[in-house]
């Protein structure tokens, strides 16, 4: 987890004074994003039941001292699901979300700069699973191995490549044609120095963006596995899958469902503000 | 009589309303008589735009008008509310813009967008319109007047679409009509023309028109009044002639100077004889390469030229002449097709791959537009630092030592290195760019077009760094531009382009005078004068005479379509032989002697 949550820092480190210069919504979803973070790693120490302990007489109970968010549908502790929850949520979806980014950008940037028919080869092969539906492919995969975290990561960075892919190589090519490229190939660069330095760079922000909404839909993805049952296996339980398993209290209002669909919808906001805040130009780091 | 139009204290601002607003436009006042025409001259962001456009009540976002009174006739603009201001723009005012093929929609044919002021303001019905359209086209000298409204944008050239702009902005017959630098993005044989056209228009309405320029040898055809800005500011008004023959302000020498960069000295050291770079019978371009060294879509055909050790060759023509791609073609960016390129008698590869570093050191190229050529994520002194580094081994407090003494050579502070380039101004962008390629220490150095996206007085003192670099450090240039005043200035020998061939090579000094190949006669006679009358004097060029049908399959002449002094049966069968002339250039033309 740690290793994730550096990564997400190195990728914003600009300067020392970069959270003071980030506007105000930037300042917010950076808020929420550390919190998530810390509730991630911390949760499940700072629950106080055990989250899949039946704890509470009634079902879908609403507010209380004792049982702080109230029950689920079985009478287990809320709190203490979500507590326990979100580390599957952030950790699982945003190192997939990051797993997939990294691999569609850097083959992105190979077809970018490497003859025609590798470029074409790469294109096609990543057009031919665009074209595989990808609910249908995870359902055979998680049928035909058995569902682990390992086999969930691996899924829904699989799947999340194609798109991201696209996105970075249409940014690649239009800045391989930039006039900076073209003086870097003339000094007589090699590729790799003009695919990190010259390119990258100036590719980083629309695919934080998109890293952005990646990480919405697989957060998405993985609670749909979850209602199917072949997602994060019971008693364990993402935030998704405890918005799908309480879905019957949402007649009656319960913070059952309420809760967790609220920790969804601050995490992604909070990504997507904090994302969207970074400064346009990156100063590029020593390297 | 009272003047048409009346400026008083005009104020513009940027920012908010309070004291935090930037000044952009201060204590501008003037006046023009009913059909006068006054140029607002200036560099950009001297506020000359802003100013034209709050004559339509107009502040670009961000800005307003703070200040000051704007008359137009009897109408007291400013205090016209949205809706007055609606009737008036496009109507009573018009307005033409730099770039007319950024301004037609491209999914509508050209009459629909011309008649279009006309019919929102209710001033015809769409019949009558039309007719007032093509009488316009006409009086522009557009070519089939009757049948170019049918047509889409892109099916026309850019000096097409410049007149038919004009014709959108004059159909409806307005007050007056604002020019904003109109003829800046047009080459110079087509700018002549769309000049002419525009005074006989505008003039013919009885118009009142504001010229919005840079450029003050065009001014001097245009306008009747001259006011020149600095920084929103008026620094000198007064009428053309006196402006242009006596200016009282120092900054309106300054501009003057510039407009017409005197000749820069050879190096006193003459450049040995042996060529630096020689390229022999090049032919590049796009797609297959047949048997015969014949790309599929050829750009450049049998270029020859050589460029001594420290000599400076220009190379001009206008836009689609195949200038940039020899630059790419020297530089390894295009292969190509057949024909030789040796650089310092080495047989030069065609690809970038086989180049040795060294190869790659001793040959730079430096591009036009320094905002797209300094990749913006990296500092001044990464963008310097990594030549030093990449051929010279350079690394930190060296490589910093080096940098700051690049910064010194190109006449930037040395605190600019930890700068982000977007920060920076045009000219200091252009200094940077132009750095990166001097710190590899280079032998030959491809200009491209360097100065043309530069304000005059920034080019031209771009123009002297040049060649006080190539006195101190010896360098070779090749200096690729479409302003034969430029390339005069800077050049030892100049080539000049034509639809991909070399229509015509020579010493700098064959070029002040007669005889010239036809085409760099058109050329020269197009540039305009730095006087008044200019224009009126160039008489309009007789129409090409009638030629048979070409022979199918034979390499023409390429410029035998415009050609007015073309002979049919000989340039329309036989190649053009190559012919040296007593001035001292070699020509490609049948003429036995050459136009004068």
């Amino acid at each position: 987890m740690s290793v994730t949550v550096d990564e997400i820092k190195a990728g914003k480190a600009v300067s020392p004074g970069w959270v003071a210069q980030l506007p105000l919504s930037g300042k917010l979803g950076l808020g929420l994003v550390i919190f998530w973070i810390a509730t991630a790693i911390a949760g499940p120490w700072l629950a106080p039941y055990d989250p899949g302990a039946f704890t509470h007489q009634d079902v879908f109970a609403s507010f209380g001292a004792a049982h702080w968010l109230g029950s689920d549908y079985l009478g287990r502790d809320v709190l203490s699901r979500v507590l326990s929850g979100a580390r599957y949520s952030v950790g699982l979806a945003a190192a997939a979300a990051i797993a997939a980014s990294c691999t569609g950008t850097g083959l992105a940037l190979i077809a970018a700069l490497a003859p025609r028919w590798l470029d074409e080869l790469l294109s096609r092969f990543i057009d031919t699973l665009i074209s595989i539906p990808s609910k249908i492919f995870a359902l055979v995969l998680v049928a035909a191995v058995g569902s682990s975290l390992l086999l969930l990561f691996l899924i829904a960075a699989f799947i999340y490549i194609p798109g991201a892919y696209r996105i970075a190589r249409s940014q690649a090519v239009n800045l391989a044609q930039m006039d900076y490229v073209q003086v870097a190939r003339t000094r007589g660069e090699k590729a790799a120095y003009i695919a990190i330095r010259e390119i990258l760079p100036n590719m980083l922000h629309p695919m934080l963006a998109d890293f952005g909404l990646r990480f919405v839909f697989i957060v998405l993805m993985l609670s749909g596995l979850s209602f199917l049952g072949l997602g994060v296996q019971p008693p364990d339980a993402d935030l998704g899958s405890l918005v799908r398993e309480n879905i019957s209290g949402l007649g009656e209002a319960a913070p059952a469902i309420l809760v967790p669909a609220l920790a969804i919808a601050t995490l992604t906001v909070g990504v997507n503000l904090l994302i969207d805040a970074l400064p346009r130009r990156h100063g590029s780091k020593e390297g | 009589m009272e003047p048409h139009v009346e400026v008083k204290g005009l104020r513009v601002t940027a920012g908010g309303k309070d004291d935090s607003a930037i000044t952009i436009v201060e204590g501008v006042d003037f006046t023009i008589p009913r059909g006068g025409v006054l140029a607002l001259i200036g560099e950009s962001g001297s506020g000359k735009t802003t100013i034209a456009l709050t004559l339509m009540g107009y502040a670009r976002s961000g800005c307003r008008i703070a200040g000051g009174r704007i008359r137009l006739g009897e109408t007291d603009i400013m205090a016209l509310d949205e809706e007055g201001l609606t009737t008036l723009r496009g109507d009573r005012v018009a307005y033409i813009a730099q770039s007319a093929a950024a301004s037609f929609n491209p999914s509508k044919r050209i009459m629909d967008q011309v008649v279009e002021p006309a019919l929102i303001h209710g001033r015809m019905d769409r019949k009558s319109a039309e007719a007032k359209a093509v009488s316009l086209f006409r009086a522009l000298a557009l070519p089939q007047p009757d049948s170019i409204g049918s047509r889409y944008p892109h099916q026309l050239s850019g000096g097409q679409l410049q007149r038919l702009m004009a014709a959108m902005a004059l159909i409806t017959g307005p007050e007056l009509v604002i020019l904003d630098e109109p003829t800046t993005a047009l080459d110079v044989t087509t700018q002549i023309e769309v000049l002419r056209a525009f005074k006989h228009a505008v003039a013919s309405q009885g118009a009142t028109a504001i010229y919005v320029s840079h450029d003050l040898a065009v001014v001097a055809q245009m306008a009747d009044h001259i006011l020149v800005l600095n920084k929103g500011r008026v620094r000198e008004a007064g009428a053309a002639t006196q402006i242009l023959q006596s200016p009282a302000d120092e900054y309106t020498r300054t501009l003057m100077a510039a407009a017409r960069p005197a000749p820069k000295p050879a190096p006193v050291a003459a450049p040995t004889k042996a060529p630096l770079l020689e390229i022999k019978g090049l032919f590049a371009g796009y797609g297959k390469v047949d048997s015969g060294g014949r790309p599929e879509i050829p750009v450049l055909r049998d270029i020859s030229l050589s460029i001594a050790k420290g000599a400076t060759l220009g190379v001009i023509g206008e836009s689609g002449s195949g200038k940039s791609t020899l630059a790419r073609a020297v530089a390894g960016l295009i292969r190509p097709a057949s024909g030789a390129v040796n650089f310092d008698g080495q047989r030069l590869p065609g690809g970038l791959e086989q180049r040795s570093r060294d190869q790659f050191r001793r040959i730079q190229l430096v591009f036009q537009n320094a905002d797209t050529a300094l990749n913006p994520a990296h500092s001044v002194a990464d963008i310097l630092g990594r030549p030093l580094r990449f051929y010279h081994g350079l690394k930190g407090a060296a490589q910093r030592q080096r940098v700051a003494e690049l910064l010194d050579l190109i006449r930037l502070p040395a605190s600019l290195a930890d700068r982000a380039c977007s920060g920076l101004s045009g000219g200091q962008k252009q200094r940077i760019n132009l750095a990166r390629a001097l710190a590899a220490k280079p032998d030959l150095i491809l200009c491209d077009e360097v100065t043309s996206a530069l304000d005059t007085v920034v080019g031209a003192a771009i123009l002297d760094l040049l060649a006080e670099l190539r006195r101190e450090l010896g360098l070779a240039y090749m200096f690729i531009s479409h302003d034969i005043g430029t390339v005069r200035a800077i050049c030892d020998d100049i080539m000049v382009l034509y639809g991909g061939t070399a229509v015509e090579m020579g010493p700098r000094s064959a070029y002040q005078a007669p005889p010239f190949h036809p085409y760099t006669d058109l050329l020269v006679g197009s540039v305009p004068e730095l006087r008044a009358g200019w224009l009126e004097e160039q008489a309009a060029r007789p129409a090409p005479p009638a030629i048979g049908p070409a022979l199918e399959g034979a390499d023409l002449c390429r410029f035998l379509p415009r050609c007015t002094v073309r002979i049919d049966g000989l340039c329309t069968h036989f190649t053009p032989p190559r012919q040296h002339l007593a001035g001292g250039s070699d020509i490609l033309c049948h003429h036995p002697e050459a136009v004068n």
